[in-house]
């Protein structure tokens, strides 16, 4: 899941001071599920900017909406004409959300109401935690299915540092679990420690944001878009 | 748990207190017991400040931060949740969340410049209207010190 | 001790670095530390060199260690080489990915270094730009892979030929007292297959637990494979045997040295500290696998010969 926070309030209020009439558009995709955007976040930060727009002396007009993905474009359908009659959209869906928004609509003017912060799980009622970096050439089969390239601070492959203390992390001993301890035990635990008694050679960063902006194809679904595109096109011959 | 009325006070700027000044508060009371002690207050003919409005929920734990945030967005100058003693909510932890959104709601009113210390959170027993009266006023009187919210004093200076 | 270097006089000098003639003449090794200073003050610089200068054998260049801005290790490195004390130039991974880093060494090189020290490097959340972004390329095994790499096939890791030759004597730092404990020997097993020469081992004060490492490490024929240097720290005071044993991550100060500090005037732990060290000295040559000492004196680099002049290792050998 992706998991954002809410920006300060402040800095939202600064996106929107020049307009009079906005959307606050949630989602209801994984930020719906870490709290941060969804219906529930879309009411209170419409609450937030309205009052704090009345203490400044000046209304504000919301419209609030969720649709349940800002990443899909069929989604959009769902919001009408609502966005017409707004000077502006402050988006509380991930970054992909706000820049999918911006693409779809152009003419809009889009702020982002979140700060997109990691790909993680609910550890927790409340917690999430970075479980996944998304580095493009995965390593789980190699650590026992922990990973060290998006959990350990300093994306050690050959790990422990030093830095490991009683399972824990020194970069937040409160907070971060040193991940070749996790590795370890686990590795013990089902007989194949043998598996990090190799050097793991430097990795391929190539397939991670470091190769450039990364896409995918799916060649079926693709050569159909293609397809129809051809159909379109006059009949040769 | 409650903030204590010397660490408010720290908080904010010393103004003048306007004697005119009447707060509207809104207590988000509990059935099973903020209200009921309500009810006994007045069965009791023990008076609290009038001008309290008391909206009854099923549980405390029915409060969220919109809600919350609605009161202000609807004029209140202060806000209290009253649930039950913990440990003895009906609903087995309703006033636990209450209490943990209380505090949360209490950081956004410090960001958003109304003041976490407008809402707060008091538990009490329905037989405890001693309590009831005793909160209200500990409430009214410190909404009267730091007189009415700056969402009020903006919309009165625009008219 | 005497098989450790009868297997490696075997081999062939590596890059003829005064520590590695040392250590291959059989002799006990002494390394110490010398900080760069935070900016390009040369004769702070200098007057650190001359507190060190004889007393060892060579002298680690820290590279903006606990990741605080300071004057560069290759810089500082060869500052070391013009005034006669041989560095051990330290590069962390934090701040390089491969390309920089292998071209740092051949920059180094170049200077005339011919220690390298290979490190991940510390968290930048312990220095003055917490704010920066890190590098982490590699780690400190793959670092010493790519720069063997180098030396042994003449090519970079890409692939393209080295011109010129460019040989590093390398080595690499472990710390005994991490968790978890098991798995310690088998990382310095992967730092010496990676190209690791010699070891530096993190301060050392609980010398049962080193003995039990050190036997661990023997065990596997590690003393046979590199050059082990235990690290020692002299403790100024009661006060810093606690925050080290409370706040550094992988060391731990016995009870016993702290109460001995502790039961020491104030004037006089100092004192104390020094003689604790000069035990320690002389314990850990006494372990087998032992190669060196390294001795890390935090600011208070002008005690280093101090020290050494109360044992017999000065003056050091010339080879």
């Amino acid at each position: 899941m992706i998991v954002a926070e809410t920006k300060p309030i402040e800095e939202i209020y600064g996106f929107i001071e020049p307009y009079n009439k906005i959307m606050v558009l949630g989602c209801g995709g994984c930020v719906s599920v870490c709290l941060s955007g969804g219906e529930k976040e879309v009411g209170v930060l419409t609450s937030a900017l309205k009052l704090k727009r009345k203490i400044d002396g000046r209304e504000l007009e919301v419209v609030e909406m969720t649709i349940p993905r800002q990443c899909d474009w069929e989604y959009f359908d769902l919001m009408g004409s609502r966005l017409d009659e707004v000077e502006a959209v402050v988006s509380i869906g991930c970054g992909a959300g706000v820049q999918a928004l911006v693409k779809k609509f152009p003419d809009s003017l889009v702020y982002p109401g979140l700060n997109t912060s990691f790909l993680g799980v609910g550890e927790k009622p409340g917690v999430w935690v970075e479980y996944c970096q998304g580095c493009g050439s995965c390593v789980l089969g190699l650590t026992g299915g922990i990973c060290p390239v998006a959990r350990c601070s300093k994306h050690i492959l050959n790990g422990p540092c030093g830095g490991s203390e009683k399972g824990m992390c020194e970069v937040d001993p409160k907070n971060i679990p040193c991940v070749w301890q996790l590795i370890y035990d686990r590795l013990k635990s089902i007989d194949r420690l043998d598996l990090i008694e190799k050097i793991m050679d430097m990795k391929d960063w190539s397939t991670a944001t470091d190769g450039g902006v990364r896409r995918m194809e799916n060649p079926e679904v693709f050569a159909l878009e293609h397809k129809q595109q051809e159909d379109k096109e006059p009949a040769k011959g | 748990m409650a903030e204590t009325e010397e660490k408010v006070e720290e908080k904010q700027p010393k103004q003048p207190v306007d004697p005119n000044f009447v707060p509207k508060i809104v207590a988000f009371c509990c059935n099973f017991c903020a209200y009921a002690a309500g009810d006994l207050a007045g069965s009791t003919r023990t008076e609290y400040p009038s001008n309290i409005k008391v909206i009854r929920l099923p549980c405390s734990g029915r409060v969220d931060t919109r809600l919350l945030l609605r009161a202000f967005e609807e004029g209140a100058d202060g806000v209290y949740v009253a649930g039950c003693e913990e440990g003895s909510c009906h609903f087995a932890e309703g006033n636990y969340w209450a209490k943990r959104r209380v505090k949360n709601a209490k950081k956004l009113l410090d960001e958003i410049g109304i003041g976490g210390e407008r809402l707060e959170m008091f538990n009490f027993s329905a037989s405890m209207f001693d309590k009831f009266v005793a909160n209200a006023k500990i409430m009214d009187e410190r909404i009267r010190k730091l007189g009415p919210s700056p969402v009020n004093v903006a919309a009165a200076k625009s008219k | 001790m005497g098989e450790a270097q009868e297997k490696a006089n075997s081999s062939e000098m590596i890059s003829g670095s005064n520590l590695e003639k040392i250590f291959r003449a059989g002799h006990f090794a002494i390394t110490t530390e010398c900080g760069p200073p935070k900016g390009a003050d040369v004769e702070r610089l200098k007057e650190k060199i001359n507190h060190i200068k004889g007393c060892c054998d060579a002298a680690n260049v820290t590279d903006n260690q606990t990741a605080v801005v300071r004057m560069s290790s290759i810089g500082a490195s060869a500052i070391l080489v013009q005034e006669g004390v041989e560095p051990i130039m330290q590069m962390v991974t934090r701040d390089r990915n491969r390309i920089a880093a292998q071209s740092d060494m051949f920059g180094a090189h170049a200077l005339g270094i011919r220690n390298m020290l290979c490190l991940t490097g510390d968290h930048q959340k312990f220095g003055n730009h917490p704010t920066a972004k890190n590098v982490f390329d590699m780690d400190s095994i793959q670092l010493l892979k790519v720069i063997d790499h180098i030396r042994t096939e003449n090519k970079v890791i890409g692939g393209d030929d080295v011109e010129g030759p460019a040989k590093m004597f390398l080595g690499a730092a472990a710390n005994p007292f991490g968790d978890p404990f098991e798995f310690r020997v088998f990382r310095l097993a992967k730092k010496i297959q990676a190209g690791a020469n010699f070891i530096q081992t993190q301060c050392i004060y609980d010398m049962d637990r080193f003995k039990k490492y050190m036997q661990m490490a023997c065990d596997h024929g590690l003393d046979k494979k590199a050059f082990i240097m235990a690290g020692i720290t002299p403790l100024k005071s009661a006060g810093m045997a606690n925050y080290m044993n409370k706040f550094v991550a992988g060391i731990s100060v016995p009870d016993e040295i702290i109460q001995r500090l502790k039961g020491t005037p104030k004037e006089k732990q100092a004192e104390e500290g020094i003689k604790i060290c000069l035990e320690q000295i002389e314990t850990v040559r006494n372990i087998p696998g032992v190669a060196g000492v390294h001795l890390m004196a935090i600011e208070w680099e002008h005690k280093v010969r101090g020290i050494l002049e109360q044992t017999d290792l000065l003056p050091r050998p010339q080879v």
